[in-house]
């Protein structure tokens, strides 16, 4: 704003040369939006495309789709392929591990949050210390031993297998985002309840959970988005076809040589809609949970 | 946080105290079991799930036999080349990128917000989806790059992922594609915490555009940059899906990383120790990474 003022002042002939320059940078401004979204949008334009292409149309050298067609999502949407006669099934073990994954690092992250952070108890810096080492380590690197146990314990092939997995990766993140959160929630507020005769269970779920709303939003829908996500241990502990999830099922196409490209694309795409609607919806509180958590410098 | 642990430590600092008063602290009998009622369940899932994982992987990876049988593995050696330059590329490229796009989406305007919500549209989508339409993009035949190549330019493009290197940068691209737009997030949010006054006065002195990105945003996100190029590092080594999706480790085994090695070598020769040994090689990168990320993480605050 303050340039235009100082505009005023300038020979007409410094004014046009700011102003050509403006323009030019306005130019490479919108040159690279361009780019930008060309190369954002690129692969998910090429999923939607071959998903529109009628079957045994998938092997064009076409830019759009000749004939739009929706014939790949019914497919889907009534099972109507015999490599999607469980879609339904498979749905349902996603959001089932989804919702049951959330609940869970809630559950545990906050009160293991609540314990360090207000209670104070005493070597809660140790558990503190568990919960940034589980944050570090890549989950992919425990995979086989975690696979062997599972096999020990018999639960290959039980969704709670990978629900368990899933719970002890999102949950560190959990007890970061409300320990750094619960600091913005002065600790007399704990305290005058307790001086009412409230017992810490009564503080932890009158008082903590409902201060720390905006924190559960962010972080259950991070856990959400983790377990519908995950893909390495669901293949691997997930292995018969109605115990699979979408994405262990979406993988299988690619195993096959006569993959059928339009159905798998117009699955992928239906995966693709709840993280992507659940995302917009809380991208505000997301985008705060990101900055409250680990990576804050 | 600090003044209120102090005021509870001066207190009983008087007295000698009693064996019980160390172990619990400043809370009271009943208080002290619950606070330790509430940390249990997430102690029992630590231990269980993730404690004894990694002492049950060092027992299967703890043979030296192992890794005399794995460093002469030909597919290992292209393994580690490998990873060597996924790491290299991969973070480098995406961290410096992500650094200079969160520097443009700090322009005003509303059609900056809007790009910005077409921009995180690949982080936001599942990897799986993504990566498998990648992969049949860059399909020789029928693939959208080529037939884009062919309508637009006439060249007749090549079978990317029939080629070690060009199914390699594949990979690296996805990944970066992929990434970008999470640390272009978090870059955001750190160059929106530099309080205005600090911007207005550089710019007052004179530090605008690169000037002032060279002596007042940089140092101010340099500690971010380097927490978050630390992460990318680690969560990049265990990058599993961008391999397996995008070149499905192939042609002949000449992409894999150690993350796709192993669980190769456990699942599909059926040499489970093998695959252990793979992921452990990587032990010497990964535990010094580990121990500078804790000490950063635990201290990291806001220092403006």
């Amino acid at each position: 704003m303050s340039t235009i003022a100082v505009d005023a002042r300038f020979s007409s002939r410094a004014a046009a040369r700011t102003r050509g320059r403006r323009y030019l940078s306005n130019a490479g401004t919108l040159l690279l939006s361009l780019a930008l979204v060309v190369w954002s949008v690129l692969p998910i334009y090429n999923m939607v495309l071959i998903s529109l292409e009628p079957e045994g149309d998938v092997f064009t050298d076409r830019l759009w789709p000749r004939v739009p067609s929706l014939e790949s999502f019914v497919g889907v949407l009534t099972q109507g392929h015999w490599y999607l006669e469980h879609f339904w099934r498979q749905f349902a073990n996603s959001l089932y591990i989804g919702v049951m994954v959330t609940f869970f690092a809630l559950l545990f992250g906050s009160l293991t949050s609540f314990s360090i952070g207000r209670m104070r108890v005493r070597h809660g810096w140790l558990v503190s210390n568990a919960a940034l080492l589980t944050y570090v380590i890549p989950a992919s690197f425990l995979a086989i031993p975690f696979y062997r146990i599972m096999q020990n314990y018999g639960l290959a092939n039980n969704p709670w297998s990978v629900i368990a997995a899933l719970v002890a990766f999102a949950t560190p993140y959990a007890i970061f985002v409300f320990q750094e959160y619960g600091r913005s929630i002065p600790i007399e507020v704990d305290e005058s309840a307790r001086i009412d005769g409230a017992s810490p269970l009564q503080v932890y779920l009158r008082i903590y959970l409902p201060l720390m709303a905006p924190a559960l939003v962010a972080v259950g829908t991070y856990a959400l988005l983790l377990a519908w996500n995950e893909y390495l241990y669901q293949f691997l502990l997930l292995s018969s076809k109605s115990s699979m999830t979408v994405p262990v099922a979406l993988a299988q196409f690619l195993s096959s040589d006569q993959s059928p490209w339009n159905y798998m694309m117009a699955t992928a795409i239906i995966y693709a809609v709840p993280p992507v609607a659940i995302y917009y919806a809380f991208r505000r509180r997301m985008a705060a949970g990101l900055t409250m958590g680990g990576v804050k410098g | 946080m600090m003044d209120s642990v102090s005021a509870v430590d001066v207190r009983p600092a008087i007295r000698p105290r009693p064996l019980s008063r160390s172990l619990r602290g400043h809370l009271k009998g009943g208080e002290y079991a619950w606070a330790v009622a509430f940390v249990v369940p997430y102690l029992a899932v630590f231990v269980a799930f993730v404690a004894y994982p990694v002492v049950y992987g060092l027992w299967m990876g703890s043979e030296p036999g192992l890794y005399r049988e794995l460093f002469a593995d030909p597919i290992y050696q292209t393994t580690v080349v490998n990873t060597i330059l996924y790491l290299a590329l991969g973070v480098n490229v995406k961290m410096f990128l992500a650094l200079l796009l969160s520097g443009f989406f700090m322009r005003p305007g509303w059609w900056v917000k809007a790009l910005l919500l077409i921009f995180v549209l690949p982080w936001a989508v599942p990897q799986i989806s993504t990566f498998i339409s990648i992969h049949w993009m860059l399909n020789g035949e029928w693939g959208f790059l080529n037939n884009a190549l062919y309508a637009l330019l006439h060249i007749e493009g090549p079978s990317w992922l029939n080629d070690r290197w060009m199914a390699l940068g594949a990979v690296i691209v996805s990944h970066i594609w992929k990434w970008t737009p999470f640390w272009t997030l978090i870059l955001l949010a750190g160059r929106m915490a530099i309080p205005l006054e600090i911007r207005d006065t550089a710019r007052v002195d004179g530090a605008t555009g690169v000037r002032g990105f060279v002596y007042i945003t940089f140092p101010l996100l340099a500690n971010l940059y380097l927490i978050c190029t630390l992460l990318s590092t680690i969560f990049l080594l265990g990058d599993f899906n961008a391999v397996t999706f995008v070149s499905g480790g192939g042609p002949a085994n000449s992409t894999h990383v150690l993350a796709t090695l192993g669980i190769r070598d456990a699942f599909e020769i059926a040499h489970p120790r093998l695959g252990v040994a793979a992921v452990m090689s990587a032990l010497p990168l990964v535990i010094p990474l580990v121990i500078v990320l804790m000490r950063k993480l635990r201290t990291a605050q806001v220092q403006l």
